[in-house]
């Protein structure tokens, strides 16, 4: 089998600094721009930069995205109901962490 | 193949009404939802309850169903008899619900296929699955839009993957081996499976969860069109010593009585090699002391927090145990003089 060596291909570290375009995070979750930018305004993901233009999300918006559009799709929760959803999973994530059974 | 009780998987009776389907459904979706839940075997649970709701909350399926399934029980071999769909039209192709891409009906089982699967065709839905690999993740997500169009360009799907590393590998930076699948169809319209290795470097400094990107690394374009990218999420392997948040990572580091109350340089072992800390006098066992800097490497690095935990010295030996007591004679020490006071 051929193994591609890509181990000298530069890597967009997608958290250090937001780098992701709307155009990008659309395609990567298969969703439309209309429908992130409800997300932005309900405060679901939070991009650098003031015009739609100008906007970058971090990679952490990825998997954001595609929870709240799986919440949406399998449980009817509205944006509002995975909002909150999401908050409450980080907040059980970061105490499941702190007792160490991450 | 086995004959699936789809009323059984939802836990409603055979009579039940629509509305008691979905109710039952809905409920057991949010327990189940592998995004939320923590049960074991939530992924599996919740495949088979979108499966079997997906016939259920259809009344032209769940009559088909009910005829078909007359007399047969959960697990019982099941052959459907030919013809049986005579009379039925199913709408809209196999899949109804709303934004299923077929990666996630691929999930259906070969039973809910034979019934209502594929030869009643996708609709338009095309296909194009993606994702998985040798290193212990797996994991895809497309809606396959890529082959509707024919003969124009077309940009390759964006190609997504979880990539397990040790902490250790955050310190150093890593190369790791992937097999990622993708779905192809042939000149004869087949479906074939496509399997790329790829070796990518993981950056130094990457942390729990991280995302990261190799740009035209996706599925090929079509026509002329640009390659998809490739997106790797960074999961650390569960490490029993370490414990990681953001950069900073907690180590626990047991101790003797004698190093916490007169003070010591130990050695703590970490990820990346050993360092020497000095305990200060007087500690006790908990105690959090900071070793600035040495956590994950990254503009800032993070921080290793150090919790001391005090481990005694059986007390089998004779001598050992006298100097316990010559120690409770001369220490005249009781650690429960808050509790007794009533404060």
């Amino acid at each position: 089998m051929t193994i591609h060596d890509l181990t000298e291909m530069p890597v967009d570290n997608l958290d250090e600094t937001p780098v992701l375009t709307l155009g990008e995070l659309c395609r990567a979750c298969t969703v439309h721009a209309e429908w992130i930018i409800e997300l932005v305004d309900e405060g679901i993901i939070e991009p650098s930069g003031r015009r739609r233009e100008q906007w970058r999300f971090y990679g952490a918006s990825l998997h954001r995205v595609k929870v709240v559009k799986r919440l949406q799709r399998d449980l009817g929760v509205n944006l509002a109901g995975a909002a909150l959803a999401l908050e409450l999973m980080d907040e059980v994530a970061r105490l499941r962490q702190r007792v160490g059974e991450s | 193949m086995e004959f699936k009780d789809y009323y059984a998987v939802l836990g409603v009776e055979r009579d039940a009404t629509q509305d008691e389907i979905k109710r039952a459904y809905r409920k057991l979706a949010r327990k189940y939802h592998p995004d939320v839940s923590k049960e074991a075997d939530a992924d599996a649970r919740f495949k088979e309850l979108g499966e079997a709701y997906e016939v259920l909350k259809d009344p032209e399926k769940r009559l088909a169903y009910d005829q078909v399934g007359r007399g047969q029980r959960a697990g019982q071999d099941f052959r459907p008899p030919p013809d049986w769909d005579t009379g039925f039209e199913f709408r809209g192709g196999g899949y109804t619900q709303e934004g299923y891409s077929r990666e996630d009906s691929a999930a259906f089982s070969d039973f809910f296929e034979s019934l209502f699967g594929q030869r009643r065709g996708f609709g338009s839905t095309g296909f194009g699955s993606t994702g998985f690999g040798s290193d212990g993740f797996t994991h895809g997500e497309s809606d396959g839009a890529r082959y509707r169009t024919r003969g124009a360009s077309v940009r390759g799907e964006d190609h997504h993957a979880k990539v397990a590393i040790a902490l250790e590998d955050a310190y150093r930076g890593a190369a790791r081996t992937l097999t990622l699948q993708s779905g192809e169809i042939d000149e004869q319209g087949r479906l074939r499976s496509r399997h790329r290795t790829l070796k990518v470097r993981i950056p130094k400094g990457v942390k729990q969860g991280q995302r990261i990107r190799l740009s035209g690394q996706g599925e090929p374009g079509l026509g002329g069109g640009p390659a998809g990218d490739l997106y790797l999420e960074i999961e650390f392997e569960p490490h029993q010593r370490y414990q990681v948040e953001g950069r900073d990572v907690t180590v626990k580091l047991p101790v003797a009585p004698w190093e916490a109350a007169l003070g010591a340089t130990v050695t703590v072992p970490m990820p990346e090699g050993s360092v020497e800390m000095k305990i200060p006098p007087d500690s006790q066992s908990g105690r959090r002391l900071r070793l600035k800097g040495r956590g994950i490497p990254g503009q800032p690095p993070g921080d290793c927090y150090v919790t001391l935990e005090v481990v005694l010295p059986s007390a089998k030996r004779d001598d050992v145990k006298a100097a316990y007591r010559q120690l409770a004679a001369v220490a005249g020490f009781n650690p429960r003089a808050d509790a007794e006071n009533g404060s």
